[in-house]
């Protein structure tokens, strides 16, 4: 049994709940329909249903009914330099609700070093005590070794976990060679889980923030400045060729510039699995912030990778969005403190990464995409929600309106204006000083917020209760991504080449091979090839992953005449 | 320049006088009827009714095209190679390249990881110079970096007529260089006017590949395109082009094989990028299915790197984006073993020695697969065989042009022609030709080098050791010229804003606790960007605003508003 269960039993709850006369919006179709809910599940969906006697009628005038908002990414307790953000799993989430988003996928962090497990239990713990919807975790992998992978196939296999991010940027810190990309996905697709791709490329960010503290720029404009976009449209580049090559699917979160939209989509449509996530900040926002002349602002804006400067981002962002090149929104909600981002005030290296997001996502996408036709109420549904639970394997317990799914069921008012300010967002108690978004004005909005059949959002009061949300376990190989996965597996099956072979005079062997290695400062030469002693594999064949049952991971590529990729359709 | 003495007092006399009369000169920007006339190796005169000395060696072109002869850009004769030596050595390889109608070629040194550059460099100019048929240039090959290559580099461009240098992302533990000393040799040559050629395919990637290719058991010559798939090189062109532009330094890519690579580097032309592209002889008129012959010798006879597409539309697509320009210049990559050399890999394909043949079909090849198909010009086919390559290497217009003042380097070509491959007839010293059998219109009738009848009437007159080394001089204005540009419009500017006062959290710089002897790579690297390791101080003063600050190769980043790169000119 997942242990997440061990904590599902409380909450359940006897509250009967009758939505009526709502027009039901899921990512495939919309319908009039009224929908009936008992103990936090969808029991009927349907006109002129038959009830029992006494339950509470919501009535819906018309309005849309949808599936409430689901974001992939939140990091509620990832801690910089011994300080946790500002917002927690309990403000998180109140957050959340007050936007529509009814559950939240929030990244473990460890510190390269620590467990992933007891990170994970960690991380478990708090939300467990504090999450007022339902949440998952995605566990980062902060370094590669043997340990780690017992911890992941532990994480699979019985803790419901089915996501981890890798770090192509942080050099030194989180930042992963190829080869150890290319392992980890290798890995990760053995287990049918979802590799999650931060991608910047951390060698160049290393040596562009070198230089440009060098020159004397110590301020938040030496962030965008020294993570120019195209450093990230190569990093995704480089993880779309490395999912290719291993076969598996890669993840791309935080999609924040045109270019590296765009190399998402043309490995789409080149046959690649890869999903793009661009976040609230990416949508609504853009980078021209960094110049400002309060340094309080400008800081409250990084994050990585850094908003663009181009401010024709967030339309181009929306229109992938749109169309399907892009799937999922996330926020990358983690809020810091004025104070907190004040650590690098000398130094932009330094500054906290985060930014919100959580409350207004949802919003922002209506307004930008849907008020403004570039996306229909279906696809909106699909991008909030739907297509998160189909990439992470929640479908459809979440995700749908259907019966028998969870009871996360937002009222939506297309109409409702507002206008985000720190000051009136929710959780002013604590939280940060500036919103990234403030004095933009938003279209569409929550009316009314079940979480697990519960009213916890009405006419702008939040009933939110601390310690509510469950932990929702996911199962691997999910469909949505590992379907396509599944049948290039299918490698060509041929006999074992058994022609005559040329048969060569034996040749004396020219190679002495040299302990020395490149780097080493030994005049010794070393030999003028490859040297098979320095690199990880060996002629016998043996492989540290012998053990490892043969993988599933690849296809064999067509003879001659055929196509030299069998994961490209194109 | 040390070249200046072969220039000038060679033991050469240049006594000859040559009339060609009746051609149609043709260079890569338009055609023209003329008469040529040569003294001393250099053209002296172009026009009609010229004026000449009694008693010149007539040549009657009788409206035959005269083009500049050919530059191969790129060849390894008389290469090192674990103790033997490619078999064709300058004298057969440069006498090869003149009866294909390439007058120049361009050697590449090969200095062993850990040697000198300069010593390397003697070596070959020693070798060449005893032996070339034809006039010569270098380039350099960067196999490792620290300081004191870079003081080498820096001799090699101000003393030794070198401009060109490449640099290799494969070959994991040999030759390979991380993402952070490309960026530094980038920075390096952009700063001194030099060419950064890059080998380009994901090193890394491959030798997990070539790992598992023999673990599956495959040993033979088709694991060698198996283990690099075409991706791996588009992967790399594309980082290569990212690193390239944030040095702003200009890019040449060596050997283009696959269609994804091309369609990198047009991309990246298209958004400003200042890139070259290099096909080669074999990848415009070959295909990789060869690497599935059951003849293993003949298998082996293709195994270059990156390797030829087992896509057998490649040649096509490749020859049309060089008619279009996107690509910009043909070598050969000449670089010959004998069959027993290449059996040094029998048993394991990783140890097959790297390299085809070309440098003799190259200019034929171009006009049958481009020039008759109509893609491309007779003035294009001049651009891309000749002048684009001076061009590059500052050699324009004494190479790659016929005008009064160049070097009398000049071909009489015929169109009509048609001649079959076959490694019986061809003047290399390799047993395979990768072109056996293929037919090709168009032929040399004539080559005249240094002024010098040498082939005629189907007789080649190659004289070994009359090759000169002809000087490149760095900051080539085909390359530099929108390079010097960008760094003139480069200033970053801090954003004047007063200093932050508020609180500051309380943090600690030993992330999260973690000891720091579990830092990932190094003992003792903190697990956090250490300022103390990255050449910077925060004790610096602030530059003061009004000093614009110009540091070389820097782009501005345009305050909000703007682009955000400008050596993007989309």
């Amino acid at each position: 049994n997942m242990s997440g269960s061990k904590n599902s039993i409380p909450h359940l709850t006897s509250e009967r709940l009758l939505i009526k006369g709502g027009r039901v919006v899921n990512d495939d179709q919309s319908f009039y329909a009224d929908v009936y809910i008992e103990d936090g599940l969808i029991k009927q969906v349907g006109e002129n249903l038959v009830v029992p006697g006494g339950v509470k009628v919501i009535e819906a005038n018309g309005r849309m009914v949808i599936p409430g908002g689901i974001d992939v990414n939140t990091c509620l307790m990832k801690s910089y330099l011994g300080t946790q953000p500002v917002d927690d799993f309990f403000q998180g989430t109140k957050a959340a609700l007050a936007g529509g988003t009814t559950m939240i996928i929030d990244h473990v962090a460890p510190q390269p070093g620590d467990s992933l497990l007891e990170a994970f239990e960690r991380w478990q713990e708090a939300a467990d005590k504090k999450a007022c919807c339902d949440y998952s975790l995605h566990v980062d992998i902060p370094q590669w070794n043997e340990n780690v992978k017992d911890e992941l196939e532990l994480l699979v296999q019985d803790k419901g976990i089915n996501s981890f991010q890798v770090y192509m940027a942080y050099k030194d810190v989180y930042q992963m060679t190829d080869s150890e990309l290319y392992e980890a996905f290798s890995f990760l697709k053995l287990l049918g889980a979802v590799v999650l791709v931060h991608a910047e490329n951390g060698d160049l960010i290393a040596q562009e923030q070198r230089k440009i503290l060098g020159m004397g720029i110590t301020g938040p404009e030496g962030h965008p400045l020294s993570r120019p976009e195209e450093v990230e449209a190569e990093a995704v580049f480089r993880a779309i060729t490395l999912g290719n090559r291993v076969n598996c699917p890669v993840y791309i979160t935080k999609v924040m510039s045109k270019s590296a939209a765009d190399t998402i989509t043309q490995a789409r449509r080149k046959g690649s699995v890869v999903f793009g996530e661009p976040i609230t900040a990416s949508l609504a926002t853009d980078g021209s912030h960094y110049w400002s002349k309060n340094w309080a602002k400008a800081a409250a804006y990084v994050t990585s990778p850094p908003l663009s400067p181009d401010q024709t981002t967030p339309d181009h962002l929306h229109t992938l969005l749109a169309c399907g090149d892009l799937q999922v929104v996330g926020s990358s909600h983690c809020a810091y403190s004025t104070s907190q981002k004040a650590i690098g005030k000398d130094d932009f290296t330094l500054i906290p990464e985060g930014i919100n997001g959580v409350e207004e996502r949802m919003g922002f996408v209506w307004d930008k995409a849907v008020a403004m036709g570039k996306m229909d109420e279906n696809q909106f549904v699909a991008v909030t929600s739907t297509n998160a639970a189909k990439i992470f394997n929640l479908y459809p317990r979440k995700g749908r309106i259907a019966v028998g799914s969870d009871a996360d069921i937002v009222i939506w008012d297309p109409d409702s204006v507002k206008t985000i300010t720190a000051k009136l967002h929710l959780n002013v108690f604590k939280a940060a000083e500036y919103n990234i978004f403030e004095g933009l004005e938003s279209r569409g909005g929550p009316v009314l917020v079940l979480s697990q059949g519960q009213v916890v959002y009405e006419e702008g009061k939040l009933h939110a209760q601390q310690g509510t949300g469950r932990f929702i376990p996911r199962k691997p190989f999910p469909d949505y991504a590992y379907q396509r996965v599944k049948f290039r597996n299918q490698g060509v099956t041929r006999g074992i080449y058994d022609g005559p072979v040329y048969d060569v005079a034996p040749i004396p062997k020219y190679i002495t091979p040299s302990p020395s290695a490149k780097t080493s400062p030994t005049s010794h030469q070393p030999p003028p090839i490859r040297n098979l002693h320095q690199s990880n594999f060996s002629l016998s064949g043996a492989q540290i992953d012998d053990n490892i049952p043969r993988r599933s991971g690849h296809r064999i590529v067509a003879p001659p005449g055929g196509r030299s990729n069998i994961t490209s359709l194109g | 320049f040390s070249g200046h003495a072969d220039l000038l007092g060679g033991p050469y006399s240049y006594s000859d006088r040559l009339l060609i009369k009746g051609g149609r000169i043709v260079n890569d920007d338009q055609s023209f009827h003329a008469d040529i006339y040569m003294e001393d190796g250099l053209i002296k005169q172009i026009g009609d009714n010229l004026i000449v000395p009694g008693g010149v060696k007539t040549i009657e072109a009788n409206g035959k095209m005269v083009i500049p002869g050919g530059i191969d850009i790129h060849t390894h004769f008389q290469m090192p190679y674990r103790g033997t030596t490619t078999v064709d050595d300058f004298a057969q390889g440069s006498k090869a390249a003149l009866a294909g109608g390439t007058t120049m070629i361009v050697d590449h040194v090969m200095p062993e990881p850990g040697a000198s550059l300069i010593e390397a460099h003697d070596q070959w100019r020693q070798w060449a110079d005893e032996k070339a048929c034809c006039d010569y240039s270098l380039h350099v090959d960067i196999t490792h970096w620290n300081d004191s290559v870079k003081q080498e580099v820096d001799n090699l461009i101000k003393e030794k007529g070198v401009n060109s240098f490449q640099v290799y992302m494969a070959y994991k533990d040999y030759y390979q260089m991380s993402n952070s000393e490309l960026y530094e040799v980038f920075t390096f040559l952009a700063e001194r006017g030099g060419i950064a050629q890059v080998h380009a395919e994901n090193g890394e990637i491959i030798a997990e590949e070539q790992a598992r290719m023999l673990q599956m058991g495959i040993t033979g010559p088709e694991g060698h395109v198996l283990s690099r798939p075409e991706e791996l090189e588009a992967e790399a062109v594309f980082r290569a082009i990212t690193i390239a532009s944030q040095t702003n330094c200009p890019l040449y890519v060596t050997r283009v094989m696959s269609k994804s690579a091309a369609d990198i580097i047009s991309q990246a032309r298209k958004k400003g990028n200042v890139v070259f592209g290099e096909p080669i002889t074999a990848s415009l008129g070959t295909d990789g299915t060869h690497y599935w012959s059951k003849n293993w010798a003949k298998a082996a006879s293709f195994v270059t790197s990156p390797p030829l597409s087992p896509d057998p539309t490649t040649p096509d697509y490749l020859n049309t984006l060089l008619s279009s320009g996107d690509l910009s210049v043909t070598g050969s990559a000449h670089c010959t073993f004998s069959v027993a050399q290449k059996a040094i890999g029998k048993d394991d394909f990783t140890q097959i020695p790297e390299g085809v043949n070309g440098v003799e079909e190259r200019m034929a090849l171009i006009w049958d697969k481009a020039v008759t198909t109509g893609k491309m010009d007779e003035n294009m086919f001049v651009a891309v065989t000749s002048t684009n390559a001076a061009k590059i290497l500052n050699l324009y217009p004494r190479k790659g042009r016929i005008a009064v003042g160049s070097d009398a380097d000049l071909v009489i070509w015929d169109t009509d022609a048609i001649r079959t491959i076959t490694a019986k007839t061809h003047n290399s010293a390799a047993e395979y030709n990768i072109f056996e059998g293929v037919e090709l219109r168009g032929a040399p009738l004539v080559v005249i080098c240094q002024g010098k009848i040498v082939l005629e009437d189907g007789n080649l007159h190659a004289t070994s050791g009359v090759g000169r080394f002809i000087p490149c001089s760095p900051f080539p204005d085909f390359a530099y010229k929108r390079i010097k540009a960008r760094k003139q419009l480069a200033v970053l500017r801090a954003v004047p804003r007063g200093m932050y006062d508020g609180p500051v959290s309380e943090f600690s710089m030993s992330r999260g606790g973690t000891p720091s002897a579990s830092a990932r790579t190094s003992p003792t690297k903190q697990p956090v960007r250490n300022l103390h390791q990255s050449g910077f101080s925060l004790a610096g003063p602030p530059t003061p605003d009004d000093i614009p600050i110009r540091p070389a190769g820097r782009r501005i980043v345009v305050p909000p508003g703007g682009r955000s790169n400008i050596t993007s000119l989309s």
